[in-house]
């Protein structure tokens, strides 16, 4: 099997990620399709460290997931502070920095 | 340590003290600004005393490695010109602190802030002048702005926000272009294998230069020092400063500050770029020319003391910038010379309509009248010094002036006979608000304004006597200008017009 | 040149008196007059001295010089402040300090009841130092010096009662017009600077010979524009009026004596360029025609007795100039009417002085009448001026303006005519008008009313103005007794030699004569065998009219430059706000609208930010493709 594959996998996994951001309000859910993205990306770091045969791509995507764990942590406790004082997980309420 | 160091050093050493000083004890902070700017002064008159008239070298040179990796050193030094200049402001600073005792006072921030701003813009004053390094200039030129605008925004009156906020904008702009032109010219020094910034070094740049690219260059330099000069038509910041700022601002702001535009043009603009300035010499005479009425005649229409003053700054800038581009060892030198008496006579008529406004409680020509009755020694102050502004012989600028239209009259005729009709409407500028202000009748409500204090007197008289000493002798200051002007004059591969009655023969 | 170390002390002494009384204030309030006047007095007694010490050398030897600095030195610009006293400029010191020694002294009278004495006192000085500087300076950028300088001292005295409005702006007014008359001195230095390589009188007499005559021609229209700012001539006339605002004497010694001479002195001192410029003497003789009849007319018809006299004083230096266009023939003549002029025209300012004092200020000639019975010593002496004014032999004004009637109608040709005409019919009218004010203030009936009590001035007034009588009756005579001033001055001019006689003198004082008789006699009719109205009629000529407005100088200047440079400004104020600082904002005003447009893409819609970086990177991506294929 090509390992092109991966990459067009990699690819649709991201577009699904985006479009999930731009598309979607529920806060969770967008989150989880930045969380998508990020795997994608890793996906394809993966891939062309297979394709090139060294090990800098792994190693970028052992960063990319440590990013993704904080991210995480930081992410959820914004979205759960807002929920609490805003009673609302969707992102189009929290609209602050406008004023 | 090297003189211009320690000038320098001294003013710093002055805030650090200021720092331990408790903000209750204003009069102790502005003893101590004033002893430190005195001791400046001192510094910078042994430093006149001690330079060497046959020298016509850098002196007083240092240079420490400061940027390597870009060849950028901090390299000071000075010629007759930046002498005289660095003399006019370590002489003004201590007056302006004397006479702006109060000025502190009412601003945003307290009388500290105020001296700090102050001593700091001295050093920084200095440094400008004394930089040979272009890069080391620039830092300066652009640094420079920051006390000011705080000076002006934090303890000036009106709409002083606005105004600062004007010069501000007006002047990052012109020190945008200048740094345009400082990459360029970094980029075609290393390119011809000269990584530098040296001014000397880079005097000779020029030959290996396209005229294409040397006049875009000069024009980043120009720019930024007729913004700061200022010139017709980059003037429009310099009224509204100089109203919204206290007279002491106002003082160093037109008479050391906007020097450095003129000065630039003669430390940068000819020497770095000589055939750039002289194919440009017709419109800058031009833009001169303009200056001169214009100011004039802005300053015949101005109803307000301090915007009138400011403008007749725009038509002395016009002499000085018209007695540089005439390239005559006469205009070159009464150039130079018009820069150090018009931060005199400026100083003087600021500083009186200062202590004016401060009794009037505003700065309206129409609201004085009668001054001359009411209170004598203020009101011949400010005829003194207007006096010295339309030139009179006798008073120092009358010596600048003249040799300013001498020394463009054998090079550009037409122009110094234009010019020449300002002093017609200098005598009308003046005039006008002497008998606005000081003649006719007492103006209700102006009956029991009091006359100078002893603290207003002690400032306005060392003033007084320089105008009136240089109008009479000015020899000691040609001596030490002529040798520079005659440098760059000669640099420029000019030569003084002949009499035109030996040309034939 | 001989050299001599005292010529300073001339002009020393006047200034340290006017420094010290104006820096001690109020401190020298009781005996500032009186140093004043010994100061004055002093240099008078130094000048006579140098007289005494020139007299003792030869011819070639006279003139002296003493070298004080070197004042301005850059390139081959370099003027020294040296002084430089010869024939000419010893008559004019003994002038100044003399007559002006003797205003002082009548000062202290006349101005003993002004609080502010010891300031005038102290202008006075000033004025006579920087007068004296104006006739000592050896070149022309010295001259420059006293010739702003009594400028300046001028505008104080003229302004020296500036509570009143009108009296500020008269000396503005006349402060403003020599600055245009000065205009034309800077270039006239600038000229010679830039042709000749020189700006002192020694050199520029050298170069003279071998300068073009364009050059020269421009010189000495730059020359003549200074002397007509200064000397108050046609067409810069117009400040002389209104600068009778300063009390009376300093109309007598500065616009009457001393300062207005200035343009006459610089004229004959500048004789060299004249010379050699046909074209700008010509002008001269051209200026001073239309003065000294413009002068004349307004005299007639003017009722301020102060007015009458500076008029007059125009006139009679329309005669000075008109003397000094002629050339070597005229020099002479032309000094020798300015210093007779200084005597009698001085002594009469101090006589309206006189009369003013006695008469509460009043000035017009109108309410006058009759004074003869109560100033006696006032009206001999002012009537002897007026003789000597009008030109009756012996007295003064006889010898000086005879010559110069004479040597214009000997200037040949149709000009020799038209000038020697003009100078004739300006004697008439010089007798018409005096006796008109001789007829009105002192011999006609008293128009004034009762509560005036007109008496004679204290001897510290009468004084000065009995010896001025006195020189106004014997200085014509011994200064032209066997050609004295002539071959005094005449070292310093270059002789032609060519002389045609038109009319032979005693033709030419005959008609002179003549003319005298006829204009004193019109106004006998006029004024002495009918009677005076108390108010200026008012249904009278059209020229009449235009005479009492000053032939409308005031109204021309205001149409031609005033209203013009009124609208110049206003124009550029509005410009400068509108145009110049609008295009500032302009830029300004486009940022901060852009910045508002821009503003709107931020909604603060997250997903929308998302979708905007999104279609950014998928851009920049696409831009990448694009360039590297």
């Amino acid at each position: 099997m090509s390992l092109d594959n991966y990459l067009y996998l990699s690819a649709i996994l991201f577009t699904i990620g985006a479009v999930g951001v731009v598309v979607r309000r529920n806060a969770i859910v967008v989150f989880m399709c930045v969380e998508l993205m990020l795997n994608a990306a890793n996906l394809t770091l993966v891939t062309f460290s297979r394709i090139n045969g060294t090990l800098d791509g792994q190693v970028v995507a052992f960063f990319t997931m440590v990013v993704a764990a904080c991210e995480v942590v930081v992410g959820l406790a914004i979205i759960v502070t807002i929920y609490r004082s805003r009673r609302s997980a969707s992102i189009d309420d929290a609209n602050l920095l406008k004023r | 340590m090297n003189l211009l160091t320690f000038s320098m050093v001294l003013p710093l050493v002055g805030i650090a003290v200021l720092v331990f000083i408790p903000k209750s004890k204003v009069l102790l902070t502005k003893q101590i600004a004033l002893i430190t700017t005195l001791l400046v002064a001192a510094v910078g008159i042994y430093m006149t005393i001690s330079f060497d008239l046959g020298d016509t070298a850098f002196q007083f040179v240092e240079s420490r490695e400061w940027i390597p990796a870009f060849g950028i050193k901090y390299a000071l030094g000075v010629d007759g010109i930046a002498l005289i200049l660095i003399l006019m402001s370590v002489l003004l600073t201590p007056v302006v602190v004397i006479a702006g005792w109060n000025e502190s006072e009412d601003g945003r921030w307290s009388p500290k802030v105020f001296y700090s701003l102050i001593l700091v813009l001295e050093t920084m004053m200095i440094g400008v002048f004394a930089s040979t390094d272009v890069f080391l200039f620039y830092v300066f030129f652009e640094a420079m702005l920051v006390p000011v605008y705080f000076l002006i925004g934090g303890f000036g009156s009106g709409e002083r926000a606005a105004a600062a906020v004007k010069f501000l904008l007006y002047s990052l702009f012109g020190g945008l272009l200048m740094l345009a032109s400082i990459i360029g010219i970094f980029v075609m020094a290393t390119r011809y294998g000269n990584r530098t910034f040296d001014i000397t070094t880079l005097s000779g740049l020029h030959t290996v230069l396209t005229p294409m690219m040397e006049n875009i260059l000069f024009l980043g330099f120009f720019i930024a020092f007729a913004i700061k000069a200022p010139l017709w038509p980059l003037h429009t910041w310099l009224p509204d400063a100089a109203k919204s700022a206290t007279p002491g601002t106002s003082v160093l702001l037109l008479g050391v500050l906007d020097k450095v535009g003129t000065f630039g043009m003669i430390r940068y603009c000819l020497t770095l770029f000589p055939n750039a300035s002289k194919s440009f010499t017709p419109l800058i005479i031009t833009l001169a020319v303009i200056s001169i009425l214009y100011g004039a005649f802005l300053a015949i229409g101005a109803k307000d003391i301090k915007r009138l003053i400011a403008y007749t700054s725009i038509s002395h800038f016009g002499f000085i910038t018209m007695g540089i581009f005439a390239m005559t060892t006469q205009g070159f030198s009464g150039a130079t010379l018009y820069m150090f008496n018009h931060g005199f006579s400026t100083a003087a008529l600021f500083l009186v309509a200062g202590f004016m406004i401060v009794r009037r409680k505003s700065s309206t020509i129409s609201d004085f009248g009668g001054l001359q009755r009411v209170t004598p020694i203020m009101a011949w102050s400010f005829f003194i010094a207007g006096m010295s502004s339309l030139a009179l012989p006798g008073l120092s600028s009358f010596v600048s002036e003249f040799l300013v239209l001498v020394g463009t009259f054998t090079r550009y005729p037409v122009a110094a006979v234009i010019a020449t009709f300002g002093i017609v409407l200098a005598a009308l500028y003046i005039l006008i608000p002497v008998q606005r202000a000081l003649h006719g009748p007492t103006t209700p409500g102006n009956e029991n304004l009091t006359d100078l204090n002893l603290r207003e007197k002690i400032a306005i008289a060392p003033v007084i006597a320089i105008i009136v000493a240089l109008g009479f002798y000015p020899s000691p200051l040609l001596k030490i200008i002529n040798p520079a002007a005659a440098t760059v004059i000669s640099q420029q591969g000019f030569t003084d017009p002949a009499p035109t009655l030996n040309e034939g023969k | 040149m001989v050299t001599n170390n005292g010529i300073v002390y001339l002009i020393a002494l006047p200034l340290i008196g006017s420094l010290l009384l104006l820096l001690l204030g109020r401190k020298a309030d009781k005996w500032g007059h009186l140093l004043a006047t010994a100061l004055s007095a002093s240099s008078f007694a130094v000048g006579l001295f140098q007289l005494s010490e020139m007299l003792s050398r030869e011819t070639e030897n006279r003139p002296v010089t003493q070298k004080l600095f070197n004042w301005i030195s850059v390139g081959s610009f370099n003027v020294d402040a040296s002084l430089l006293l010869d024939q000419l400029s010893i008559c004019f010191v003994l002038l100044i300090t003399g007559v002006g020694t003797l205003i002082h002294i009548y000062s202290i009278s006349y101005m003993s009841h002004d609080k502010d004495r010891r300031r005038f006192f102290a202008y006075l000085n000033l004025f006579i130092a920087a007068m004296l500087l104006l006739v000592l300076g050896d070149s022309y950028l010295n001259l420059y010096v006293g010739w702003e300088g009594v400028g300046l001292a001028s505008y104080l005295l003229i302004g020296f009662w500036n509570q009143k409005q009108a009296y500020a702006t008269a000396s503005k007014k006349a402060f403003v017009m020599n600055r245009i008359g000065d205009m034309g001195l800077s270039f006239a230095i600038m000229i010679a600077f830039a042709s000749l390589g020189t700006v002192s009188f020694s050199g520029v007499k050298e170069q003279a010979h071998y300068a073009s005559e364009a050059t020269m021609t421009a010189i000495g229209v730059a020359l003549l524009i200074a002397a007509v700012g200064k000397s108050a001539q046609f067409p810069l006339q117009a400040w002389l009026g209104d600068a009778m605002a300063g009390p009376t004497p300093v109309s007598a010694l500065i616009h009457a004596a001393t300062m207005v001479t200035a343009g006459v002195y610089l004229i004959v001192r500048s004789n060299f360029v004249f010379e050699a410029a046909p074209t700008a003497q010509l002008l001269v003789l051209i200026v001073g025609a239309i003065t000294l009849m413009f002068g004349a007319i307004v005299g007639t018809a003017k009722d301020d007795i102060k007015k009458v006299l500076a008029a007059s004083t125009m006139s009679q230096i329309g005669y000075m100039i008109l003397g000094a266009g002629l050339g070597p023939a005229g020099y002479a003549f032309a000094i020798m009417h300015l210093l007779t002029h200084g005597f009698f025209k001085a002594g009469m300012f101090l006589g309206a002085g006189s009369v003013m004092h006695g008469m509460n200020d009043e000035v017009n000639m109108r309410k006058y009448g009759a004074l003869r019975k109560f100033m006696p010593i006032t009206f001999i002496t002012f009537g002897l001026g007026y003789l000597a004014i009008i030109g009756v032999p012996p007295f003064a004004g006889f010898y000086s303006k005879d010559m110069i009637i004479e040597t214009a109608f000997n200037a040949g040709g149709l000009k020799g005519i038209l000038l020697g005409s003009t100078a004739l019919l300006g004697a008439a009218i010089t007798a018409f008008y005096m006796t008109r004010v001789m007829i009105l203030t002192f011999t006609s009936p008293k128009r004034w009313d009762e509560d005036q009590h007109p008496h004679e001035s204290p001897i510290l007034m009468w004084a000065p103005m009995a010896i001025l009588a006195i020189g106004s009756v014997t200085s014509g005579f011994l200064l032209s007794r066997g050609n004295a001033l002539k071959h005094w001055l005449e070292p310093l001019f270059e002789e032609h030699g060519e002389h045609q006689e038109l009319l032979a003198p005693i033709v030419v004082s005959g008609l002179t004569l003549l003319m005298v008789a006829i204009g004193v006699a019109s106004a006998v009719i006029k004024y002495q065998l009918s009677d005076v109205d108390e108010v200026a009629p008012e249904s009278v000529s059209t020229f009449t009219r235009f005479a009492r407005r000053d032939l409308l100088q005031d109204d021309i200047n205001e149409a031609l430059f005033m209203r013009p440079g009124q609208a110049i400004t206003s124009a550029l104020v509005k410009i400068d706000e509108r145009v110049v600082d609008g295009a500032v904002r302009g830029i300004g005003k486009i940022a901060i609208g852009s910045g508002a447009q821009l503003r709107k893409v931020q909604t603060g819609y997250v997903r929308s930010y998302a979708a905007l970086i999104l279609v950014g990177a998928v851009a920049l991506i696409a831009a990448i493709w694009v360039v590297t294929q």
